[in-house]
Formats: C-alpha cells, sequence, structure tokens
C-alpha cells in the first residue's frame, strides 16, 4: 500500500448544548493511504459526517490527532498550516441544489477558493484554471457565465467537483455526494470522481450509507455505528467476511436489484444488546490480516471460528 | 391474488401544467391496469410524471395542472368526473391513500400523534370519540409502535424519522383504503430502517388485503417488492411486466440503460454505464420516440414516428421499434446478459427474432 496521507488517531468529538454533552464520535481510528479511496459507511447519526467536517476543521476535535502528510491539523495550527490544509482537503457535499449560491455565476463559483487564496497571477490565468476545472468534469466554457438553476441535478454536483478542482487538492472528503441524484446520473458522477482518482492520483474519504455503491467505490470500508468504528477492512474481504453483528445487519438490508435475491432475502436486525461487555469490554481487534473489529476476546475466537 | 380482477383502470391519460404562460405535457396518454391485491412499481427518474400520474387517482393535482383527455375507472365509475372536493373525499384517504416521501411533511408538529389518528377515524367513519381512540390504539399496535398508551399523548418531534413513517402508514391505513399509493416511502429513511418498514407494509398488505403501488427511482426496493413493474420516461410508460421479466429479460432500450447504470452489476475499476445527455423538455412536442437522442440502439424510425407497443409474453410490454420483427438485432449490453443468466432466462438469449 502506498504512503499514509490521512491518519486519525483516537479521536473523539462532543457537542455541548447548555449542561448536556453528546459524544458524536468516539475513539476512532484509521488511515487514509495516498490514492486510496477510503469509504465510511454508517446510519445518519452515527456520527460520520461529524468525522468528515472534523477532519476540515468545520468542527473541532474534542479528543484525539488528525495528522494530514506528516503533519498534525487538529487542534490550534499556524495560519500558514489552516492555509495548507484548506487548499489541500476540500469537500463536496451531498446536496448540489443547496451547497451552490444561486445569485452567483458558475465562473465566480468555481474561483471562489482561487480569489480567497490569491492562486492566479492574472485573469487570464484565473480565467484558464476555471475552464480547465469545468472541461475536466465534461462542462463547457460556455457554462462559465451560467447560474446554477440553469443546470441539471448532476450538472450541478459536477460544478460542486469543479470548484474543488480548481484548487487542485490532494485529498477530497465526499460526503454522500450521489445520494441526491438520479439513478442514471448517479453513474456519471461516480465515473468522474473515479477517473479523477485514476488520473492525479487523488484520495477519497467517501461518506455513505448505500453499500451498493461503497461495494464498487471504495478501497477499503470502516463501518461505524453511533460513533464507533465497529469493524474495517478491505472491501472485498469485509462482502466476503463481515464480522461484527451490525455490519451483519447492514449487509442483510441492502435492497439488491435482483428480485430472486431479495425473495430469499432475510433480514438481520442488530440488536446492541447481544454483546456480553460487562467482566471484558471491546477492543479494536485484528481478526483477519488488516480486518480489524471492534469485539472482546470471546467474540474474536467467535468471529475466527465461523470463518475457518 | 387475483390477477385478472382490475381495480383501477387507466386510459389514454394525458395531464397538462401551465408554466409560466406556456403549456408543459407531464403524461403523455398513459394506459394502465391495476390488479386487486398486487403490488405495482412504477420506476423512473425524476421528472418521468410518475408521482403526477398516481396523483390523478386522488384528485391531487397542483392548480396549474389539468387532465386534458384520457379516463380512470374504479368501483365502476370514472374518477375524472368528480369535480367537487367534497366528490374527491369520498374516495381519497378513504378508498385510495397516500403515504409520501418524508413522514414529517404529512404530520402536524404541533398535535399530538394519536389525536392526528383519531381525528382521521373521527372524520370519514363517523365513529364516538372513545371507539375511534380504541381503533387509533390497535392500528399504532399493528404498525409496530411499542408502549402505545403513553406513545399515543406523544408529538411527532418525540418519534425518530422510521416511526414517523409508521404512523403515517397507520393513519393511511385508518379507512380501511382499497388501494395504498406509497410515493418512495423511504427514500428518507436509513437502509435498516427502509427494510423494517418495506416489510411492514408488506405483512399490513396481507392483513388488510389492499393493492399497492409504489413509487421510487430504486431499483432494488422495487426487486424487493414489486409483482409488477411499470417503467416510466417523459411522461409514458415505456415497458411493463412482471419483476421478473423487467428484471431478467427486459426489453425497452431505457430499461436496460438504468440496469446497466447499477453498480452492483459493474466490474469494479470498469466505468459504469452513464446513460448520455438529459431527458428532453415537455414543453415541446416530441416527435418519435422521446428516448432516442440519448438511445445508443435507437434507428432511424425512433427520430419519425412514435412506436406502438409490442407484446413480448401475456404479461409483458415494450414500447420500441426493436420489437418491430423488421428492426435490425441488437445486442443489449452487458448487464443486461449477466440478468439474464441470473433469471435462467437463456430461451430468447441470443435469438436474432427477439420479442416476437
Amino acid at each position: 500500500m502506498n504512503d499514509v496521507l490521512l491518519s486519525v488517531k483516537d479521536l473523539e468529538v462532543t457537542f455541548k448544548n447548555g449542561k448536556e454533552t453528546f459524544t458524536a464520535v468516539r475513539k476512532v481510528n484509521f488511515d487514509v493511504h495516498e490514492g486510496e479511496s477510503f469509504a465510511l459507511v454508517g446510519e445518519s447519526g452515527s456520527g460520520k459526517t461529524t468525522i468528515g467536517r472534523t477532519i476540515i476543521r468545520i468542527n473541532p476535535a474534542t479528543k484525539g490527532e488528525i495528522f494530514f502528510a506528516g503533519k498534525k491539523i487538529s487542534g490550534i495550527i499556524d495560519r500558514e498550516l489552516d492555509t495548507y490544509v484548506i487548499r489541500n482537503i476540500q469537500m463536496i457535499f451531498q446536496d448540489p441544489m443547496a451547497s451552490l449560491n444561486e445569485r452567483a455565476t458558475i465562473d465566480y463559483i468555481v474561483s471562489e477558493g482561487l480569489y480567497n487564496f490569491g492562486l492566479f497571477k492574472d485573469e487570464n490565468e484565473r480565467r484558464e484554471k476555471v475552464f480547465k476545472a469545468l472541461n475536466d468534469v465534461g462542462l463547457l466554457e460556455e457554462h462559465a457565465e451560467r447560474y446554477p438553476h440553469e443546470f441539471s441535478g448532476g450538472q450541478r454536483q459536477r460544478i460542486c467537483i469543479a470548484r474543488v478542482l480548481a484548487m487542485e487538492p490532494k485529498f477530497i472528503i465526499a460526503d454522500e455526494p450521489i445520494s441526491a441524484l438520479d439513478v442514471s446520473i448517479r453513474a456519471q458522477v461516480l465515473n468522474l470522481l473515479h477517473d479523477l482518482k485514476k488520473e492525479r492520483g487523488l484520495s477519497y474519504l467517501f461518506i455513505a450509507h448505500d453499500l451498493t455503491v461503497v461495494r464498487y467505490f471504495a478501497d477499503r470500508i470502516g463501518v461505524i455505528h453511533q460513533g464507533e468504528l465497529k469493524e474495517l477492512a478491505s472491501t472485498e474481504e469485509l462482502f466476503a467476511r463481515p464480522l461484527h453483528p451490525y455490519t451483519r445487519s447492514l449487509l442483510s438490508a441492502v435492497p439488491m436489484p435482483d428480485p430472486d435475491v431479495e425473495k430469499e432475502k432475510r433480514l438481520i436486525v442488530y440488536d446492541p444488546t447481544i454483546h456480553e461487555y460487562e467482566k471484558e469490554g471491546p477492543s479494536w481487534r485484528e481478526v483477519f490480516p488488516g480486518h480489524f473489529v471492534l469485539a472482546n476476546s470471546g467474540e474474536e475466537a467467535e468471529y475466527k471460528a465461523a470463518y475457518s | 391474488m387475483d390477477q385478472n380482477k382490475g381495480i383501477l383502470k387507466v386510459r389514454d391519460l394525458v395531464v397538462k401544467f401551465r408554466v409560466r404562460r406556456r403549456e408543459l405535457t407531464a403524461i403523455r396518454s398513459v394506459s394502465l391496469d391495476l390488479y386487486e391485491g398486487e403490488t405495482l412499481a412504477i420506476v423512473g427518474e425524476s421528472g418521468s410524471g410518475k408521482t403526477v400520474l398516481t396523483k390523478t387517482f386522488t384528485g391531487m393535482l397542483e392548480s396549474n395542472g389539468r387532465i386534458a383527455a384520457g379516463s380512470i375507472e374504479f368501483e365502476g365509475r370514472n374518477l375524472l368526473e368528480l369535480k367537487t372536493d367534497k366528490e374527491w373525499e369520498k374516495i381519497r384517504g378513504v378508498k385510495i391513500a397516500t403515504v409520501f416521501q418524508d413522514p414529517m411533511t404529512s404530520l402536524n408538529p404541533l398535535k399530538r400523534i394519536g389525536i392526528q389518528i383519531t381525528e382521521v377515524i373521527e372524520k370519514h367513519q363517523k365513529l364516538p370519540p372513545e371507539e375511534a381512540r380504541r381503533i387509533a390504539l390497535t392500528l399504532m399496535e399493528k404498525v409496530g409502535i411499542k408502549d402505545v398508551e403513553k406513545r399515543f399523548y406523544d408529538y411527532p418531534f418525540q418519534y425518530s424519522g422510521g416511526m414517523r413513517q409508521r404512523i403515517v402508514i397507520a393513519i393511511a391505513l385508518a379507512c380501511k383504503p382499497r388501494i395504498l399509493i406509497c410515493d418512495e416511502p423511504t427514500t428518507a429513511l436509513d437502509v435498516t430502517i427502509q427494510a423494517q418498514i418495506l416489510d411492514l407494509i408488506r405483512s399490513l398488505q396481507r392483513d388488510y388485503g389492499f393493492t399497492t403501488i409504489y413509487i421510487t427511482h430504486d431499483l432494488g426496493v422495487v426487486a424487493n417488492v414489486a409483482d409488477r413493474v411499470a417503467v416510466m420516461y417523459s411522461g409514458q410508460i415505456v415497458e411493463y411486466g412482471s419483476v421478473r421479466e423487467i428484471f431478467y429479460d427486459p426489453r425497452h432500450p431505457y430499461t436496460w440503460a438504468l440496469i446497466s447504470s447499477l453498480p452492483t452489476l459493474a466490474r469494479k475499476g470498469e466505468p459504469l454505464y452513464a446513460i448520455p445527455g438529459t431527458p428532453p423538455t415537455l414543453f415541446n412536442e416530441i416527435k418519435g420516440d422521446a428516448f432516442a437522442p440519448r438511445n445508443r440502439y435507437a434507428l432511424g424510425i425512433d427520430f419519425e414516428e412514435e412506436p406502438p407497443f409490442f407484446k413480448v409474453s401475456e404479461s409483458h410490454y415494450a414500447k420500441t421499434w426493436l420489437l418491430d420483427p423488421r428492426a435490425p438485432f441488437a445486442d443489449p449490453p452487458h448487464a443486461v446478459k449477466l440478468m439474464r443468466k441470473k433469471g435462467n432466462i437463456y430461451a430468447e438469449g441470443g435469438a436474432a427474432e427477439a420479442g416476437k
């Protein structure tokens, strides 16, 4: 595997509401390597988006550390590093209807980041950068003068991606980038993200709830539930040997576009009370090479036995 | 399920909308039969007209919309003869009920859950409050709410998304409708919750014996729930058949394209099939087959003349010139061949006279 680009260590994020504190993310550990797509999968409220937002410093980390390209980027950092983080880690949001300024032209939207950091010598260079970003996502130069409402959902998501590409980042956090799009348009956006990865060696943190999409797109997957990583493995490994009962329930729930398979389907419902953690609490264990699960020693033996 | 007993019969329905002083044809002559006790799934992209079509069954078209032609036969009468809201109220919510995508928009946030269910029962069934309350509690139990006596007095915000959708289903069933329309009922929910809601609707259908129409763009959901499938594109049904026929032996190139774009069937590292272009604007008259400009299998005639429905089997029809005996052989995409194998459909697999 390539070098580690992003490293999340013992991350904990809590939110305060008056006197109440709520822990959205606890003890989360994972690495993303260069040129890799790492997916975080979980239900709404599981904390997957919070992790993404903490990496790009929208939410502060309560405990733990985040390293990017060898530098610590969590906590208090200097201005120079802050600029570096913003330039190199960019985010694509779920709803392209909500994340574009309706009153700005595409030209302005795509160059906003360039303006903020003065990333061009003169007007010609700026125009060039905008046109290149638009071309990269399959849009035309003439689109630059138009407004967001003139575009379809898939085109708008491509504008969001163009805006990100203009910054020439190393790392992209894609938070449910296709769930708001129509089936036929999803394919366009997924292909585009895939091509960019191949051509530029971009790395992704792909946040999603749809396992069929993640299976196609991600190299490795982390399964998150109620703020905790429950399991982490390469995509093939996770689908071949799901260990944690939550992962298995998630896999059983995905509707497959195959009527005969669906007729035979049996839903596994995850009951968090089945774990017997009174005597021995769970810890993060490598059950098979590169395949981690949150379990105690009894469960580890059980999981191992199930696949031998 | 009695496959032959029709419950709803739509014929040559045309729906138009006035938008910014121009007229748009949202439904372009749709005919559809719904059979007693079945589950029909209507699949299509946003803007294909699937929601507009079902809104005509309950007289819920927006005020700028009108039905320009056609008929909808239900219980021996043409629903399009109903004019006033008062007349519609005997059908809407009573005989034909709808469950919408977002449960929060169909519930009143300021009223206790139990009261909202009770109201519907009192209004439509003219029952005394005590009796209505008893039925409401039974319904809440039926849709899987625990501790109903207490939850009866909770407000919608005290319910999770999945639980709220269960309440919306309870309200829809309060009058024992004959048809339940589920418009993207699980799109806003998590996969694990989605699976539970789909199971719930299925088991309620067995108990109450209603007929279900699902509107969805998720082919996984379709495969899970449907007995029959209708595929919509640009305001028309372009293919319909049993769920096995549509998934394992689709014939319309648009259905082919939808199946090819699924990530489940793609090989990792290979690009997904993406349908080029966008659907045509419905402001203008469409010449020929609406899908032709995006269709890599398009024939010359597709740009000239609208195809009729060709019969594939007793239950399976597709509206594409590819099924005309004069059409050249079209080799379906890889994903479709893969599906044929999965469904053990070899018979017509490579035959040149496919479609007859």
